[in-house]
C-alpha cells in the first residue's frame, strides 16, 4: 500500500492505495471519474487519455502510487464554470463523436495537441491522435473539430 | 416555426458524453456487488473431462464457483438461433446446443467453461487461475473451405454443416449461361473480422429479494430482446421479474444485439447469491468472444454478352458460423445476402446457394452491413472483372445494367420502391473528377507510383421489418417498432423508442420529427430509450431500422395525439372537430382567430373536471391524459443505393497503398440531420476500408486466435484515411411516411469492393483482402517478375 497525494481536477487529495492500482482504476473506482473510460488491455486505444502537469498519457499504462504529488485533469475538469471547454464545444459543433467512449480520451488527447502546436494541419492532427481509437466516426469530424478548436483558442 | 427535419442539429446527447458524465454500463455499481470472471475454454475444441473448482473454492475473497454442471441442474436453457433456415433439399438447418456455460465439450478458444464470484475483481481473477479444468484435447476444424470435409464437430451434424440453402432457379440460371458470349468467373474470400465497438460488453445484474426481480445493466443494442431471450429461452426468470437496462451504450455494429452467455450468466447468478454481479470484458476476452463477422468462401460468376449486357448471375458460397449458431447467425449469410448478390442490376436469371458451416471459432453474426457488404463485394469485383475483360470501361457497364424504371423488381427478392442509379453515379463520377484520373495516374507514374481507381454501385435492403415477411422467411420474432408519446401535465413531452442508440443520435433525430409534428420546441422533447421498465415492446436497433421503422412509430404516434388534441381543442373551443386545423403548435379553428396551443391542451386533458376557472374540456367517451402508443410495422425494406469511387496510390517498392481520394454519393432519402447521416456514412467508410487495407481476424491451425489485441489485430487510425468526399441524392422511399432510407452501413457495404477494385486497378492482378503492405508487394514484385522474363 502507499499513501498518495495529488491534485485531481483542482481538488487535494489522500488515499491510500495498493501499490499495483493503476491510474485509470484509481480515477473510476476510487474517484468515481468514470469519465475516463478503458477500451483496451495493451495501451493503444486511448479511451484513458487524462493530463499528468499538463502532459496527455494513457492512465491505464501509470501507477497511481508513481504520481504522488502531481496535478491531474481529466475529462470532467476541462470545462469551466459549467461553460464547456473550446475543444468540447467544437466536438459538438461538428459531430466529433458518435458513441462517445473513445470521446474523453481523444478530447484530452487533442487539448495537449494544440498545447504544443496552435495551427497544426490536417496530417499533424491525424499523425498525433494515432494513439486514439474509434470506432464509429471515420475520424473525419474530428480532425475538424479539433481544427475548429483551434481557430477558437 | 421552421421545419427542424433536415437541418443540421446539434446532438443533445453530445454534452454529457463529452464532459464525462456519460454512463455506460462499466460506471455502473451496487451495493454489496461481486465481480465475476470467467473461465475460458484455452483449447479450440476439447472434451470436458472434470471441472476441480475445490482449490479456488478456498481462494480469499471466492464467493462462489458456477459450472456448466450448475447450469444443467438448475435448467438455464442454452443460446439461440433467432433465424430457422432450411436447406434446398426442404430439411431444417441443424443447431448444436449452445450452453451458456459448457459441462462436456467446449468449441471454441474462448468458450465459457466456470464463472467465479469474488468480492474483488482481483480476486475472482486470482481464483480463476486455480479452477483445474482436465481436458481431452481434440483436432480443431478452423478452415472455413475445408469445414465440410474435416473432422465432424457434433454428433448429429454430419460435414458440419448447418444448411445447404438456394434462393433462385439454378435451370433458368444454366440457360442464361448458355446463351452468354462470356462468362466472367470469380475466387474470393470476405475476409473474417472483429466488430471492435470501443466500449467492451459487460453486464452487471442486481437482484431485488424482496421484489424477486432482476435488474440487469447491460451492452445491449437491444435491450427487449436481450429480456426475452433472457426469459423465455434460458428460464433465468419470467420477463416481468426481469428489468434490463442499456444505458450508455459505446458502439455495437451488430455484436451487441443480443444477449450473450455472461449476460445470462450474472444475471443467474445474481438471483442464486442475492448480491449484484458485475463482469466487464478486458479487450482480449472482447476479441476472444464477441461474434465475428463476413468469413466466406465465395465462387461467382456471371454471364454476359459482348456489349456488356449481364444475362445470369451465380454464386457458390461457404459460410463460417464459427462453433455455434447465434441469433442472427444463419440469416446474415442468406436472406440478407443472397437477394443482394446480384447487385443494382438488372439481371435475368440468378441464383445464390450457401453452405454454413461449424467450425472451431467464435460464432459469427451479423457485423454492421450483415451480408451486403458480403454480397456487394462479391458482384462489385465481379463486374469490375467483366468491364476488364470485355475492354470496357467500369462506369459505362454499370450504366448499362442499372434499371431505370421503379418499382423495381429485383431478381431474386426484393421489390425496389424508389431510386436514380444512373444519377447517382454520374454525380459520383463528377464529384471524383473521374475524367481527370489518367492525367493524375500519369503524374503518379512519373513519381514511380501505381495509381488506380475503383467504382462500386450498390443498393441494399435495410430497415429490416416487415414482419409478415420476415418471419415466412424463418425469422423467429416479429420487427416492427414501438413509439408511445407522452404529454407531461405541463406541456413538455417524453418519447419512448423501442429502438436503441449507441451512436446513432437518437435524442436529437427523433427529437426533430416530433418537434417538427407536434409543434413543440425540440429541447421540450426527450427520447427515452433502453429500458424495458420504460415505455412498451421494442426490437432495436440493427439492419439500419431505427428510422425508417422506429421514427415512422413516431409519427404514427404523433397523429394519433393530434387527433385526440382536434377533440379537445374543438370542445374547448366550442367548434366542430371538423373545423379545427392543426399546425405549428396550434389548434386553429378555420377562418377565426380562435386557437389553443398543444401544450393548453395538453394540460386540459390531465385536468377533466371543473375548478375554478377550469372546466372540463374532455369530449364524451374520451379518457382523461394526453399520451398515444404506435407500433409500426412497415410495407416493405428501405434500399438505400449509391455509387462510390476510391482512388489508391501504390508504392510498388514497399507495397504500400495510399488511399488518396474518397467519393460516395449515397440515397437514403429523405434526411432528417445531414451532420448525423454523413457521421454515419464517415464511420461505414473507415470500416470497410478497414477490411479492405487492414483487418483480419486470423486463426492459427489449432485454433488459437492470433489477432486477440490491439497489438495484432489492425484498426483504422486517424492517419490511414483522406478527407472523404461525399455527396446525396435522394429518391424518397414509398415505405414510409418521411421517405427515409437507412444510412448506417451503407459506408461498410459499398467501401470493401470500391477500395479493392482501386487496388487491383493499380497493381494489374487480383488479391484478397485486407490489401496490406505485404501482399501488395509480392504482388508487384510478381509482375516485375513476369514482365522481365517477357522481355
Amino acid at each position: 500500500m502507499s499513501k498518495i497525494s495529488l491534485e485531481v481536477n483542482g481538488k487535494k487529495i489522500t488515499k491510500e492505495v495498493p501499490d499495483h492500482t493503476l491510474l485509470s482504476v484509481f480515477l473510476r473506482e476510487i474517484l468515481n471519474l468514470t469519465g475516463t473510460h478503458v477500451g483496451c488491455d495493451t495501451s493503444q486505444c486511448g479511451a484513458c487519455v487524462v493530463h499528468v502537469d499538463g502532459k496527455s498519457i494513457k492512465s491505464c499504462t501509470a501507477f497511481a502510487a508513481d504520481l504522488n504529488g502531481s496535478k491531474i485533469t481529466t475529462i470532467e475538469g476541462i470545462a469551466q464554470n459549467g461553460k464547456m471547454h473550446p475543444m468540447q464545444e467544437a466536438f459538438k459543433k461538428l459531430h466529433g463523436l458518435q458513441c462517445g467512449f473513445c470521446t474523453p480520451g481523444m478530447v484530452m488527447s487533442a487539448i495537449d495537441l494544440l498545447q504544443n502546436n496552435k495551427k497544426p494541419s490536417d496530417t499533424e492532427i491525424r499523425d498525433w491522435l494515432e494513439g486514439n481509437i474509434c470506432r464509429c466516426t471515420g475520424y473525419q469530424n474530428i480532425v475538424a473539430a479539433v481544427k475548429e478548436a483551434a481557430s477558437k483558442m | 416555426m421552421a421545419s427542424l427535419v433536415g437541418s443540421r442539429v446539434e446532438r443533445k446527447e453530445d454534452k454529457k458524453l463529452l464532459t464525462g458524465r456519460g454512463r455506460y454500463t462499466a460506471d455502473v455499481n451496487f451495493v454489496h456487488q461481486t465481480f465475476a470472471y470467467f473461465v475460458r475454454s484455452p483449447h479450440a475444441r476439447a472434451q470436458i473431462k472434470k471441472v476441480d473448482t475445490s482449490k479456488a473454492l478456498k481462494s480469499p475473497g471466492v464467493v462462489s464457483i458456477l459450472t456448466g454442471a450448475d447450469i444443467v441442474n438448475d435448467k438455464i436453457g442454452g443460446l439461440i438461433a433467432g433465424w430457422r433456415i432450411k436447406s434446398e433439399d426442404g430439411s431444417d438447418m441443424k443447431v448444436p446446443p449452445h450452453p451458456p456455460l459448457a459441462s462436456d465439450t467446449v468449441n471454441y478458444v474462448g468458450d465459457h467453461v466456470a464463472v467465479v464470484i469474488a468480492e474483488t475483481l482481483d480476486e475472482a481473477r486470482n481464483a480463476a487461475e486455480l479452477v483445474k479444468v482436465d481436458y481431452k484435447i481434440l483436432k480443431a476444424v478452423v478452415s472455413t473451405k475445408d469445414a465440410m470435409s474435416s473432422d465432424q464437430i457434433y454428433k448429429d451434424i454430419p460435414k458440419n454443416m448447418c444448411f445447404d440453402w438456394l434462393l433462385g432457379d439454378r435451370a433458368k440460371v444454366k440457360e442464361a449461361f448458355d446463351k452468354a458470349d462470356k462468362i466472367i468467373k470469380i475466387d474470393l474470400v470476405n475476409n473474417r473480422l472483429i466488430p471492435n465497438a470501443m466500449e467492451p460488453r459487460a453486464a452487471n445484474a442486481d437482484y431485488n429479494p424482496s421484489t424477486e426481480e432482476i435488474t440487469l445493466y447491460t451492452t445491449s443494442q437491444n435491450p427487449h430482446l436481450a429480456r426475452i431471450i433472457i426469459s423465455a429461452f434460458n428460464g433465468v426468470a419470467p420477463e416481468n421479474k426481469l428489468r434490463v437496462i442499456a444505458p450508455d451504450v459505446g458502439g455495437g455494429f451488430g455484436s451487441k444485439i443480443y444477449p450473450y452467455a455472461e449476460e445470462v450468466v450474472c444475471s443467474w447468478a445474481a438471483k442464486k447469491i442475492e448480491r449484484p454481479v458485475k463482469w466487464v470484458a478486458d479487450r482480449t476476452e472482447s476479441f476472444l468472444s464477441d461474434c465475428h463477422g463476413r468469413d466466406h468462401v465465395t465462387h461467382a460468376e456471371l454471364a454476359v454478352k459482348n456489349d456488356g449486357t449481364f444475362l445470369g448471375f451465380k454464386n457458390e458460397t461457404i459460410a463460417n458460423l464459427g462453433a455455434y449458431a447465434s441469433v442472427f447467425g444463419t440469416v446474415t449469410p442468406t436472406y440478407l445476402f443472397g437477394p443482394c448478390a446480384t447487385g443494382v442490376y438488372k439481371m435475368p436469371a440468378a441464383y445464390s446457394n450457401v453452405k454454413a458451416v461449424y467450425t472451431n471459432t467464435a460464432p459469427v453474426d451479423a457485423y454492421r452491413g450483415a451480408g451486403r457488404p458480403e454480397a456487394t463485394y462479391t458482384i462489385e469485383t465481379l463486374v469490375e472483372k467483366a468491364a476488364r475483360e470485355l475492354g470496357m470501361d467500369p462506369a459505362e457497364i454499370r450504366m448499362k445494367n442499372f434499371p431505370t424504371q421503379f418499382p423495381f423488381q429485383q431478381t431474386l427478392v426484393h421489390s425496389v420502391d424508389s431510386g436514380d442509379y444512373v444519377g447517382g453515379l454520374n454525380k459520383a463520377m463528377e464529384i471524383a473528377d473521374y475524367k481527370g484520373f489518367e492525367k493524375r495516374k500519369r503524374e503518379s507514374a512519373s513519381k514511380g507510383k501505381l495509381r488506380g481507381i475503383g467504382l462500386c454501385s450498390y443498393f441494399e435492403a435495410c430497415g429490416i421489418a416487415p414482419s409478415p415477411v420476415v418471419m415466412m422467411l424463418g425469422c423467429g420474432i416479429g420487427l416492427w417498432e414501438s413509439a408511445e408519446v407522452r404529454f407531461n401535465p405541463t406541456g413538455n413531452v417524453t418519447v419512448f423508442t423501442g429502438s436503441h442508440s449507441h451512436g446513432q443520435g437518437h435524442d436529437t433525430t427523433f427529437a426533430q420529427i416530433a418537434a417538427d409534428q407536434l409543434g413543440v420546441p425540440i429541447e421540450n422533447i426527450e427520447i427515452a430509450h433502453g429500458d424495458t421498465d420504460k415505455g412498451p415492446f421494442g426490437y432495436g436497433t440493427y439492419g439500419s431500422r431505427s428510422l425508417t421503422v422506429g421514427g415512422t412509430a413516431i409519427v404514427k404516434a404523433c397523429d394519433k395525439i393530434i387527433a385526440k388534441g382536434k377533440r379537445v381543442a374543438a370542445k374547448m373551443l366550442e367548434a366542430s372537430v371538423d373545423d379545427i386545423e392543426f399546425s405549428n403548435g396550434e389548434f386553429v379553428v378555420a377562418k377565426s382567430n380562435k386557437k389553443k396551443t398543444i401544450g393548453e391542451v395538453a394540460f386540459a386533458c390531465y385536468l377533466p373536471g371543473t375548478y375554478g376557472e377550469v372546466k372540463s374540456p374532455l369530449p364524451e367517451g374520451d379518457e382523461p391524459g394526453l399520451k398515444e402508443t404506435s407500433f409500426f410495422d412497415p410495407v416493405n425494406f428501405s434500399f438505400p443505393a449509391g455509387s462510390h469511387i476510391c482512388e489508391v496510390e501504390v508504392d510498388p517498392d514497399t507495397g504500400e497503398t495510399k488511399l488518396v481520394k474518397y467519393t460516395a454519393v449515397d440515397d437514403f432519402g429523405t434526411i432528417i440531420n445531414p451532420l448525423v447521416v454523413e457521421g454515419q456514412v464517415h464511420g461505414g467508410l473507415a470500416q470497410g476500408i478497414g477490411q479492405a487495407l487492414y483487418e483480419n481476424c486470423h486463426y492459427d491451425e489449432s485454433g488459437q486466435l492470433i489477432t486477440a489485441s490491439y497489438m495484432d489485430y489492425t484498426m483504422p487510425r486517424a492517419d490511414n484515411f483522406p478527407e472523404f468526399n461525399l455527396g446525396f441524392t435522394c429518391t424518397p422511399a414509398t415505405s414510409n411516411p418521411l421517405g427515409t432510407k437507412g444510412c448506417g452501413e451503407a459506408g461498410a457495404i459499398a467501401a470493401p469492393p470500391a477500395v479493392m477494385n482501386a487496388v487491383m486497378n493499380a497493381i494489374g492482378t487480383e488479391i484478397s483482402m485486407p490489401a496490406t503492405a505485404e501482399k501488395v508487394w509480392k504482388a508487384c514484385n510478381k509482375n516485375k517478375k513476369r514482365n522481365s522474363e517477357a522481355a
